[in-house]
């Protein structure tokens, strides 16, 4: 809390209240518009309680004193209805207060707690805030910082001393915190994780609020996190190379848009004193529209039941002190937690430990271990090891841990301990949502939350911590809560807004809390598992992981599921449990764990490195162990990790887009002009036509720069869409890498159609690939119909194709010429075709005489871009598959019988490739996706159709501009857990 | 695949439940659909149950319309209200390259679930699907258009006096009142004298007692469904209201007219010519003269301020965009936007379902286009969805007003 009084008292006064998301600030202006009192709270999310409060504060030092008054902020809107008071927009209350204090400044940029905004005052003035769906603002880093288990200023102090920083996706919190979690696992640098952190958060602003104009001249910097976090300045400074003179941050930062309120308050015509004020906010009540479900349990004998019945499935315990014998271990290595647990011979539980591991489990473990060690009887030995969770390998290769074995099936081997004949198992840890489905004593499909809804489990804490809660408390409250408001299913983003909104409207901490639990549950039920019904999921249920603990997030699911489930007491251990099952089940008798005397010398150390095995220039995270011995994360195949393996499968991934890149050899002697070809959308379909085309009518061809990070970076300032796709939005630096090779012209026809290949009801491209050049055109200023030609074209109609390219290109070449080149085109691309289709042939062949499972890795033909997939392909053959993909195949089906309508020729492509999988006893599917490709909303719950109901599993990866190979890994890793049952 | 049909005896026996787009025409609409036989039931409940049920049975990232459509279907089936065995569902089909043309696989694969008896139609002017109990014949299709216009007309003056009446409550008792005539002249048949009607209707909306206070003009364009469904957006046309706007909505028979334009534009484009495109451009022209007629009426009154004429929503399209692109409502958003802002409507709210892949392009993708060539526009675009909460909504369309009022100052 800060107050601020001059000592000057006039009649003439005027109050501005800014209620945002998380703070209240007021600010008192004289006649001459200074200011005379200024003060700045956070609220707790007790928004009334704590305007009445600095309301009270202003009546202690303006006793009887009237002011006309305006609210603005976030928070405002509601209360300033409810209190029948004047209200101001908060981006036009910081456009008032700009012009007044600062009017030669170009452009504004206000971070505040949910919000981010920028104003652009010269050159058109234009004002903007951040879409429903965008983090990168005050809750973003404070969650962040929770996430490193510091406070938001230690982590501005971290930042400063970053060596290095790594890309971190800033659209919402819950992606961030899957790119953030691996790093942390992985043993990176927490300071350059800080700093990565921040620069993330300048990314979303320049790419996502200024979308395609540039921030310059000079800037103003408002809002509470650009006031007080320095870390953050000066990425803002550097990203946007403004120096001294253009960077402005006023020192009033925090209470700014409160000025520019008590600005827009001069003009109001009605006064109020402010008894009066602190009577109509105390007195304000907003019509209680709030949704709410009836309470969890109606009286407190229910919840003893409820208690009572679930301690029922517990395990007996041993005392390691005293215990001889042999013993197994297991580790869970989690996302945010660390556990690890020692059976007796007996199934008897001698040791558990369970710690949020603080982004290093290598630590946790070692300080675990060695007080185990210290502690137990001497006649106990470990007989056994095993470790599963994403720190797996880093802790295998440090402490010399016996087995790994996959999460998902660790925890089959759990819950089969309490529930013998269990057909289904639902996990739902920190940040990610397990579920899966038991037949025939194997598991038979896995269900795991996409990057947009994880998170689920771990995001109850942040809202403890913002409403003054700690997080036992926060649940235990929603246990018995009358009305739990209905919060809905989403992400995090929009749960803050509909708390904020449930807040407004009257809901206490304890209907949030219940309601949060519901949202869960909802979460998981219908976004992750897509059930209608209970009986979608089985008899015989088993839930785990450490949010289930949470009783009232448990009783949330019964309530859902309409039957009881089975939550063993150990809810929160099961991993690590399943682990030491399996430990004792492959256990040798001995086990080669790290002992005592070389516990007590372990230390390691971490650095950072770029992996020059092959183009994706991998960053590598390489942790030395004193003891000697190396491990390396981050890289996406065998060669990273200094192994050269002996024969890996050709991978038709890297086939297909060498191929596509062999298009620009053999170029025209002395050619007539150059045409500039993105690498991007559906040239990845097309380019043999086209590269074949221009090189017969004598152009020289030039293809934009292989996509990395950078060429996101490069065309990031000219996406107008922060919701579109990434292949979508890489598209923009392929423009810009093009217009540096000089290239004469840039062509990219725009294309409702695609080539029909008869096997569909229609063949449209998707709305994104038909039609993004002219959105190119529309938003880049470097484009002009000269250099940019984007005419629209129907291949299957091709005397109207020669028509108009003839119209384009009548300088360079007869309407003959163009006519004849056109079917070379053709003829390449048919060539191109058949060649991928018996490359795939070779590759199965090869596969089934080494006796390897085969897996069609289906997308869109944009997929084989190394910056859109990641490396996934890599990845998927490194643990010893074959890959191959969608249109390789889908020739040899028909297309099966769907129920939707099938209009798009590259989803078509993957029905029938589904359809052919189907027929072979050793091929297996995995379906690529695209974050926010809505087609694929369609296409998804088909593919799984036609792939289960042929006894197929079903893997779907959703992939975006995050790097996040872990969770990849998991998924893919049980399905081969689960093809080899 | 074998789904329930909608067949002939099914004409008697069933109830079609419709939802809900545009309050004013579908009650036009189902009247006329009623003379021809068919017995349908608009579904007009916003309980938070929708919602919820179509969360349970579409997939959360399909867009918001074909949520909340199968959940309102799925809560009235639920409902208990009507009987499973004698209850149809009608939706429409539009055939193009954006995923509304799923919409009826998405609702059938919950029906087949759920109530496998309950047949689902199509209304398409594509061709696409047929069932033999339901034919949109010629003179109910004329008819239909004829429930369109009358349904503009009574929107526009609706929208035009509903802000300024003195007497709450006229304007809205005035539609009524209309309605229900309209009705009675579809059965007598002489509803064909359309500029007669729309001159008593102007005169009769005219008289309405009006204050002369002069208020924002807020265009609101976008997604068909999410732009006039008030389930969708959150009552839009109600806050305008409260704020102190007046709310224009562009015409539904502008839709309509997109539709029969792309047809010939693709002709045009691609070098084709079939019956099709002989047909709609037919169409096309009959539609248009019908729409200039209205726009005539309207500006001979001078008391009201009349719709765009459709000929010049393409003249503006041609200056930003391609007719090309013609998935969702396509170039037509980008010229809607256009010429609002070319007739001083410069306040714009772009309403989408979060996710939209045609408004990425036309919308968002364009405004930047809008804004260079009109540098007072003044555009919003606001995402739908399930979770996306009406404060976040209303905080942005405030900002959007607050530089309306900033711009009405000047």
């Amino acid at each position: 809390m800060s107050i601020y009084k001059a000592n000057l008292h006039r009649s003439e006064l005027a109050l501005g209240i800014d209620v945002g998301s998380t703070t209240v600030k007021t600010v008192i202006l004289d006649k001459n518009n200074q200011v005379v009192y200024s003060n700045y709270q956070r609220h707790f999310s007790k928004v009334k309680e704590a305007v009445a409060a600095q309301l009270e504060q202003i009546a202690g030092v303006y006793p009887g004193e009237t002011f006309p008054v305006c609210i603005t902020g976030s928070a405002g809107l509601g209360l300033a209805n409810a209190a029948h008071l004047p209200f101001v927009q908060e981006v036009h209350a910081a456009f008032v207060a700009v012009s007044k204090r600062y009017p030669d400044a170009d452009a504004v940029i206000e971070l505040g707690g949910e919000d981010a905004k920028i104003i652009f005052l010269t050159g058109g003035t234009e004002q903007r805030m951040n879409g429903s769906c965008a983090g990168g603002t005050g809750a973003f880093i404070d969650q962040m910082a929770t996430l490193l288990n510091v406070t938001a200023d230690q982590l501005d102090e971290m930042a400063l001393r970053a060596e290095k920083t790594y890309p971190i996706a800033s659209r919402c919190g819950v992606f961030a915190k899957s790119d953030i979690q691996p790093l942390l696992n992985q043993g990176a640098r927490r300071e350059d994780v800080a700093a990565s952190i921040f620069q993330a958060v300048v990314d979303q602003t320049v790419s996502g609020l200024a979308q395609g104009r540039k921030i310059e001249g000079k800037v103003l910097f408002l809002g509470g996190p650009l006031s007080f976090l320095k870390g953050l300045r000066s990425s803002f400074v550097e990203t946007l190379h403004l120096d001294a003179g253009h960077a402005v941050f006023p020192e009033d930062g925090r209470t700014f848009v409160a000025y520019g309120c008590a600005l827009s308050a001069m003009k109001q015509k009605e006064a109020h004193k402010i008894e009066e004020l602190i009577d109509k906010i105390s007195n304000a009540s907003a019509d209680s529209a709030v949704a709410s479900d009836p309470p969890l349990f109606s009286y407190p004998e229910e919840y003893e039941q409820f208690k009572a019945r679930h301690a029922s499935h517990d395990v007996k315990r041993e005392d390691f002190h005293t215990y001889s014998g042999k013993a197994y271990l297991g580790i869970d290595a989690g996302s945010t937690t660390t556990k690890m647990v020692v059976l007796s011979e007996n199934d008897t539980l001698l040791y558990e430990y369970y710690t949020s591991n603080k982004g290093q489990p290598l630590d946790c473990i070692t300080e675990a271990l060695g007080n185990f060690y210290k502690e137990k009887s001497p006649e106990l030995t470990i007989a056994g090891s095993a470790v599963t969770g994403y720190g797996e390998e880093l802790l295998k290769a440090g402490l010399g841990i016996d087995h790994g074995i996959v999460e998902t099936v660790a925890h089959f081997k759990a819950a089969a301990f309490f529930c013998p004949d269990v057909d289904f198992i639902m996990d739902i840890g920190g940040q990610d949502i397990k579920c899966f489905k038991i037949k025939n004593g194997a598991i038979d499909s896995i269900m795991l939350n996409e990057a947009c809804s994880s998170g689920c489990g771990s995001f109850i804490q942040p809202f403890a911590m913002a409403l003054g809660y700690d997080i036992a408390e926060f649940a235990n409250a929603g246990l018995f809560a009358e009305h739990p408001v209905d919060l809905g299913s989403r992400c995090t983003v929009f749960m803050n807004s509909s708390v904020k909104q449930a807040q407004k409207d009257g809901a206490t901490v304890a209907d949030i809390s219940a309601g949060l639990s519901g949202s869960i549950i909802k979460n998981a039920v219908y976004k992750v598992i897509r059930a209608n019904s209970p009986d979608d999921l089985g008899t015989h249920i088993v839930v785990q992981g450490g949010t289930f603990l949470n009783d009232a997030v448990l009783r949330c699911f019964e309530r859902e599921m309409k039957r009881d489930v089975i939550r063993p007491a150990i809810s929160g251990l099961m991993g690590a449990f399943g682990a030491a099952l399996y430990a004792k089940e492959k256990s040798s008798g001995e086990s080669s764990i790290i002992d005592l005397k070389a516990l007590k010398e372990f230390s390691y150390t971490s650095q950072t490195a770029q992996c020059k095995g092959c183009t994706a220039h991998c960053s590598l995270n390489i942790i030395r162990f004193a003891g000697g011995g190396k491990f390396i994360s981050g890289n996406r195949c065998e060669r990273g990790a200094g192994v050269n393996p002996k024969s890996i499968l050709p991978n038709l991934y890297d086939i297909k887009y060498d191929t596509i890149l062999s298009y620009s050899a053999h170029q025209p002697f002395s050619p007539i002009a150059t045409v500039g070809l993105p690498m991007s959308l559906h040239y990845y379909d097309q380019m043999p036509l086209w590269a074949t085309f221009f090189k017969e009518l004598g152009f020289e061809v030039k293809l934009s720069e292989t996509s990395t990070r950078e060429t996101y970076y490069k065309g990031q300032s000219t996406i107008p869409s922060d919701t579109v796709c990434y292949p979508a939005k890489l598209t923009h630096g392929h423009i810009e890498s093009l217009l540096e090779q000089n290239v004469d012209f840039i062509f990219y026809p725009c294309m409702s159609y695609t080539l029909d290949e008869g096997e569909s009801d229609n063949h449209f491209n998707c709305p994104v690939v038909a039609y993004y050049p002219e959105l190119l055109m529309a938003n880049n200023e470097k484009l002009s119909v000269k250099n940019f030609l984007y005419p629209f074209l129907d291949l299957n109609r091709k005397k109207h194709v020669v028509h108009v390219l003839h119209q384009y290109f009548s300088a360079y070449a007869s309407k003959k010429a163009i006519a004849a080149a056109l079917e070379k085109g053709f003829a390449a691309l048919e060539e191109y075709r058949s060649k991928i289709s018996s490359k795939a042939q070779d590759i199965i062949s090869k596969a089934r005489s080494e006796g390897k499972p085969i897996i069609v890795l289906a997308g869109r033909p944009y997929h084989i871009d190394p910056e859109i997939n990641h490396g996934i392909h890599k990845l998927i053959a490194s643990l010893g598959m074959a890959v191959i993909t969608e249109d390789s195949v889908a020739a040899l089906a028909h297309t099966p019988k769907l129920k939707s309508l099938n209009q798009w020729v590259y989803h078509s492509r993957m029905y029938r490739a589904a359809e052919y999988v189907a027929s072979q006893p050793d091929m297996q599917m995995i379906q690529l996706v695209s974050f926010g490709c809505g087609i694929d909303a369609i296409t998804t719950d088909e593919i799984r159709r036609i792939l289960e109901e042929n006894g197929k599993l079903y893997t779907q990866l959703k992939i975006d501009e995050i790097n996040n190979l872990g969770a990849a890994k998991i998924r893919l890793r049980s399905l081969l857990a689960a093809m080899q049952a | 695949m074998a789904y329930a049909e909608f067949t002939v005896p099914m004409r008697k026996t069933h109830t079609i439940l419709v939802p809900n787009m545009l309050p004013i025409h579908f009650k036009l609409l189902i009247k006329i659909f009623g003379q021809y036989g068919y017995n349908m039931k608009l579904l007009e409940s916003t309980s938070r149950t929708v919602v919820e049920e179509g969360l349970k049975n579409v997939h959360n990232d399909t867009c918001y319309p074909a949520l909340l459509v199968v959940g309102q279907f799925m809560e009235a089936l639920k409902s208990g209200e009507y009987d499973p065995d004698k209850t149809a569902l009608l939706i429409t089909q539009t055939g193009g390259g954006c995923r509304a043309s799923n919409y009826i696989h998405i609702l059938r694969r919950c029906t087949e679930q759920n109530f496998p008896q309950v047949p689902v139609i199509s209304l398409n002017f594509a061709g696409l699907e047929k069932s033999k109990g339901f034919k949109l014949t010629i003179p109910l299709m004329l008819k239909l258009v004829y429930g369109v216009l009358y349904g503009d007309m009574l929107m526009l003056l609706h929208n035009q006096c509903r802000p300024y009446e003195i007497n709450e409550g006229d304007s809205k008792r005035t539609v009524d009142k209309w309605a229900e005539r309209i009705s009675k002249l579809f059965e007598s048949g002489s509803y064909r004298n359309t500029k007669h009607i729309y001159r008593e209707m102007i005169e009769d909306f005219a008289s309405i007692p009006k204050s002369q206070k002069k208020k924002i003009r807020v265009g609101i364009i976008g997604e068909i469904y999410v732009k006039y469904s008030p389930l969708a957006n959150n009552q839009l046309e109600e806050f305008l209201l409260s704020e102190g706007c007046e709310p224009v909505v562009p015409m539904l028979l502008d839709f309509i007219l997109y539709c029969a334009a792309n047809t010939d534009v693709s002709g045009k484009l691609y070098q084709y010519r079939n019956i099709k495109t002989a047909a709609f451009r037919i169409g096309y022209k009959y539609l248009h003269k019908k729409q200039l007629e209205m726009i005539c009426c309207i500006e001979e009154s001078g008391q009201f301020i009349p719709p765009h004429d459709f000929d010049d929503l393409r003249k503006a399209a041609d200056k930003y965009i391609s007719q090309g692109v013609c998935m969702g409502e396509g170039w037509m958003i980008t010229a809607e936007m256009a010429v609002l802002a070319e007739h001083g409507t410069e306040n714009i709210i772009c309403t989408q379902p979060f996710g939209c892949l045609p408004n990425h392009i036309v919308a968002k993708g364009m405004s930047r286009a809008i804004k260079n060539a009109y540098p007072n526009a003044n555009i919003v675009a606001i995402d739908y969805d399930p979770g996306a909460t009406r404060v976040n909504q209303e905080n942005r369309i405030k900002l959007m007003l607050a530089n309306a009022k900033a711009a009405a100052m000047k």
